[in-house]
């Protein structure tokens, strides 16, 4: 049984790492889950950023500077809607995925 | 040493395998938002462990490790203890726990790092049930929710958590929710600084557990607070502050007609929720006012 455990022991002298490190930092590609998107009405938006402060995945973001203000990422958003709700003015709509704007 | 394949914002991947509208999600980044990078964070098996990623892969930028469900406090105790041998004092030890590995699981070496007053941050994120292997009832689970081991809805009432933590006699106790960011980032800044250990106890609605509808996460946590089922406070060196201020308390129904896991409460159920959530309510806050003065 010692015999056994050393074996592949010793063969790893140059390795320091012990046990099974995640070492790369990566993201899933989650807006392949998404069944609807969010659509933001631009004449109604104050720029709060309700939106981007509840978004689970954290992909919305503010430019207060232009008037198509909110941008999302679609290679993240899963279309949870959290947005559309929260929105004080409600000018966010969910859309079927796929559809035209 | 980490090699950034996919870049993000805060520490925190942006493409996490958690289910659509999840709170858990909102909480953890939130959390570490209002952390830096000087944190080695410690994650048990749950939901949370999605987080701490798949063999070679992470979604948090700090170091960590996932352990057992039931060690995690001791394991954090131990990394508090090797921290001060190399004498760093700057370091924040976090557990990030569901509330199975802290009321149920991990109850018995939380108690112990309690006990022994080592300076660790628990954040215990309440999704009311072990949502990773499947919804099971645990002892946070509320009176008449459904789970899959509790079919007919729960028969006994839940523990509750900040009380035991209080008993202790520890530094930092807080409540939080996931609809209130502002309130949960001082929290976490508070507890981060406290001389010991600190517990926070999160809410963190799970749209698949509880059967709701994703979009309404955010909805659900707010009513939680609203209706009185769920009271946000702070124990800070034996000072109670309470957080939720309401003026009148909704009716239960507007919170459980939104969740699936209530939809088949019977009208006697429903008065007798009502009536146990009132009591809860007024005894608890009864005991916070007094522990306030």
């Amino acid at each position: 049984m010692q015999n056994q455990q050393e074996k592949p022991t010793k063969k790893l002298q140059k390795c320091s790492v012990l046990g099974p490190v995640a070492a790369i930092f990566a993201s899933a590609n989650t807006g392949s889950w998404r069944l609807e998107r969010p659509e933001v009405d631009f004449d109604q938006c104050i720029k709060c950023g309700t939106c981007a402060r509840y978004c689970p995945p954290d992909i919305i973001t503010i430019d207060k500077t232009k008037k198509e203000c909110v941008s999302f990422d679609w290679n993240y958003c899963k279309g949870c809607g959290i947005c559309a709700n929260e929105c004080p003015k409600k000018c966010i709509k969910m859309v079927p995925e796929g559809s035209e704007a | 040493m980490l090699e950034i394949k996919d870049e993000a914002r805060g520490l925190i991947s942006h493409g996490v395998s958690a289910c659509h509208g999840c709170g858990l999600e909102i909480v953890i980044r939130k959390v570490m938002d209002a952390l830096d990078d000087d944190v080695i964070i410690l994650i048990p098996p749950g939901c949370a462990a999605l987080f701490s990623g798949y063999c070679k892969e992470t979604n948090v930028k700090v170091p960590g490790y996932q352990g057992n469900l039931e060690n995690t406090a001791a394991s954090a105790s131990g990394i508090r203890a090797a921290l001060k041998a190399k004498g760093n004092d700057h370091t924040t030890v976090l557990c990030f726990c569901g509330d199975g590995a802290t009321v149920d699981i991990g109850l018995q070496s939380l108690s112990g790092a309690f006990e022994r007053n080592d300076k660790i941050l628990y954040v215990c994120y309440d999704n009311e049930a072990y949502m990773n292997t499947g919804i099971q009832g645990s002892s946070s689970t509320p009176l008449f929710a459904a789970t899959t081991t509790t079919p007919g809805g729960k028969k006994v009432r839940r523990k509750d958590l900040t009380q035991i933590a209080i008993a202790h006699n520890i530094p930092y106790v807080a409540t939080a929710s996931a609809h209130n960011i502002a309130d949960l980032q001082k929290k976490v800044k508070k507890a981060r600084e406290a001389d010991g250990p600190a517990l926070l106890h999160i809410y963190a609605p799970c749209p698949t557990g509880w059967r709701s509808n994703p979009a309404k996460t955010i909805e659900i946590s707010r009513l939680a607070e609203q209706t009185g089922c769920w009271i946000n406070f702070e124990y800070e060196d034996g000072k109670v502050t309470i957080n939720s201020k309401v003026k009148e308390l909704k009716p239960v129904e507007e919170y459980t007609k939104l969740q699936g896991r209530f939809k088949a409460l019977t009208p006697e159920q429903k008065v007798a929720l009502q009536e146990e959530v009132t009591s809860n309510y007024n005894a608890t806050m009864k005991k916070l006012q007094f522990m306030s003065e």
